[in-house]
């Protein structure tokens, strides 16, 4: 467990929260390109998981067979995670200013063969919640007490091997494994209600079998309840739709269209969103 | 005529059926492999590892590109998955989950595409893998193995277990020619000689080695003495072996059960025109699907006959 993590009060998490946020507008904008609208709607996911006491890992033996372990399946999220990561000790917080840079381990989409703590190399969407299965599997057959969590994003839900892995999770009853939908609403070219409408995830991911919550995944206190939920539960997987807007937190989440996707904020704007924040 | 005939050699069993065995074989050996399976176990002769070992095989279905990134989850936590399907479904229908889940990130998942070639016959090309070896070859850091026989395979798949790192291992369905009654010295990337002339060489994988074992024989008897090289490693390619063959008997042949392009013949002479440039002919199915048959019937159709070889044993010497 990050030890002193389990310490902080609800304060100092959401305090944390906008400690994230002002990473991911910092090094998108300083790398020119990635997505920080993507990324900050997962701000209180990630927030609880790494700082809230909800997922035991170590900072410093990132390979602990016993970890849990989170897997971005939405790999484009990734300023979010190596915020998280930077901030937990994996590595040192001036390195998130070589986001996307030529010899940096921090690529544009995770790659878990060059940075400690990612768990899973994603950006072809689709595959995180199959490869949470493989790591479920593992874990179970060697009888590790250990937690699967894979973060899958609402358009990324389109991909049909999603939903080969829902009902692969029922079949082996993984109790040891949550998704966590982060229902931003917004895919690339414009609303997943627009380009491919799948709601509502919730009963769709229930008549697969698993135990599904259904939150506001931008109100930290109910992200940390659901989750507490998810881990309560170990006879079936667990689904939580978090219910996020794209951008939270800063001006991106007012810029409610299409071209927002996959776009940094310049300069002064980042200085301008980052301002709102503290 | 039956493969084989010609140069004397026995029927033997199917490539499948001696991975199958050789797998439950070595089960207890390999306590960290574990198999993933596409609902094809039958065919792919997993079932066997599977009866043997319950808690370490998962059916999940007919769903390729899940069953491949499983695989890719259960090698980063320290298992050897063994994902069998036929060729065709497990190269083209999961390449994306093959490149993201596991050669990207260079994770030990050991793949195995059976029913490759057009030699499965009856059922026809929507079952016939012949693009598998260029699709396989094409994932830096793969390494492509297609045995010749059963005790090669029995060989290459323990081969597999042993090698770090993602492997493809490809096996037909029909039974095939004796190559190693004795025995197979199965190294990864290391050419096995199986006869040894200095007017041209054949250079064969798969099924192709016994027809090619054929091919000499009739050149024999023609006067034409050829090396046979079974090129049991398509990745990495045993540059040495093809250098020295392309140095000391001038002209090279190279038939494989495959689509032209990306398989062995594209590889081997890549490396002869970067090592000893000499000149090659390619015996494959041609850039064309096949069609149901029988296997002799469709080998013969599809050009992939000892007589074909000869013929293109005769016009690279004569290039």
């Amino acid at each position: 467990m990050s030890e002193a993590a389990n310490e902080l009060s609800i304060d100092q998490l959401k305090e944390k929260a906008k400690v994230l946020r002002r990473h991911i507008v910092r090094m998108t904008t300083e790398a020119g390109s990635g997505h920080p609208s993507s990324s900050l709607s997962a701000v209180e996911v990630v927030t609880a998981l790494f700082f809230g006491g909800l997922m035991r890992h170590d900072p410093n033996n990132p390979t602990w067979p016993d970890r849990d372990r989170f897997i971005l399946s939405k790999g484009h999220a990734v300023p979010v995670l190596y915020a998280a990561l930077a901030e937990a000790g994996y590595f040192p917080v001036d390195d998130l200013m070589t986001l996307r840079k030529l010899g940096s381990p921090l690529e544009g989409h995770p790659n878990m063969t060059r940075l400690p703590g990612i768990e899973a190399s994603t950006g072809s969407l689709g595959q995180g919640l199959s490869i949470g299965i493989g790591h479920a599997l593992a874990c179970r057959l060697d009888g590790r007490d250990a937690r699967v969590f894979v973060m899958i994003g609402d358009g990324e839900m389109d991909e049909g091997q999603v939903w080969e892995a829902f009902a692969a999770a029922h079949k082996y009853q993984l109790g040891n494994l949550t998704a966590v939908i982060d229902q931003n609403g917004f895919q690339q070219t414009g609303a997943t209600k627009d380009v491919l409408d799948l709601t509502p995830l919730e009963n769709k991911i229930e008549a697969f079998g698993w135990h599904v919550q259904s939150v506001d995944g931008n109100d930290l206190e109910v992200v940390l309840e659901a989750l507490r939920t998810a881990r309560s539960i170990t006879d079936r997987p667990t689904a939580i739709v978090c219910r996020t807007r794209k951008g939270a937190g800063t001006v991106l989440e007012e810029q409610g269209d299409v071209n927002f996707h996959g776009k940094p904020l310049p300069p002064d704007a980042a200085e301008k969103a980052l301002s709102l924040l503290v | 005529m039956k493969i084989g005939q010609v140069s004397g050699l026995k029927l033997g069993k199917a490539t499948r059926d001696a991975f199958g065995a050789a797998l439950v074989e070595l089960g207890e050996q390999f306590p960290e492999v574990v198999v993933v399976d596409g609902d094809v176990g039958n065919s792919t002769r997993t079932e066997k590892f599977a009866k043997k070992f319950p808690d370490r095989a998962f059916n999940v279905g007919i769903a390729e590109s899940n069953m491949v990134s499983i695989a890719g989850g259960l090698a980063a936590c320290g298992k050897t998955p063994v994902v069998a399907s036929f060729a065709c479904f497990l190269l083209c229908n999961a390449y994306d989950q093959i490149r993201m889940s596991v050669a990207f990130p260079r994770l030990n998942v050991k793949l195995v595409g059976s029913h490759a070639g057009i030699s499965i016959g009856e059922d026809g090309p929507s079952q016939m893998g012949i693009e598998d070896v260029a699709l396989a070859c094409s994932f830096p850091g793969m390494t492509v193995m297609v045995p010749a026989d059963a005790a090669a395979t029995a060989k290459a798949t323990e081969a597999m277990l042993r090698h770090q790192g993602p492997t493809y291992l490809r096996l037909g369905r029909a039974a095939v020619p004796e190559i190693y009654p004795n025995g197979c010295d199965f190294q990864i990337g290391k050419a096995i000689q199986l006869r040894d002339g200095s007017d041209a060489t054949i250079i064969a994988n798969g099924l192709m080695v016994a027809v090619a074992l054929d091919a000499a024989k009739l050149l024999a008897d023609q006067g034409i003495q050829v090396r046979v090289l079974d090129m049991h490693t398509v990745k990495p390619i045993d540059r040495d072996a093809i250098a020295k063959a392309a140095r000391e008997t001038g002209a090279i042949v190279v038939a494989e059960e495959h689509a032209p392009y990306g398989g062995l013949g594209s590889v081997v002479a890549t490396t002869v025109t970067q090592t000893v440039p000499v000149p090659v002919e390619l015996v494959n199915i041609g850039d064309r699907y096949a069609e149901s048959g029988d296997p002799d019937g469709l080998l013969e159709k599809y050009g992939l006959s000892a007589e074909a070889i000869v013929r293109a044993v005769q016009n690279v010497r004569q290039t």
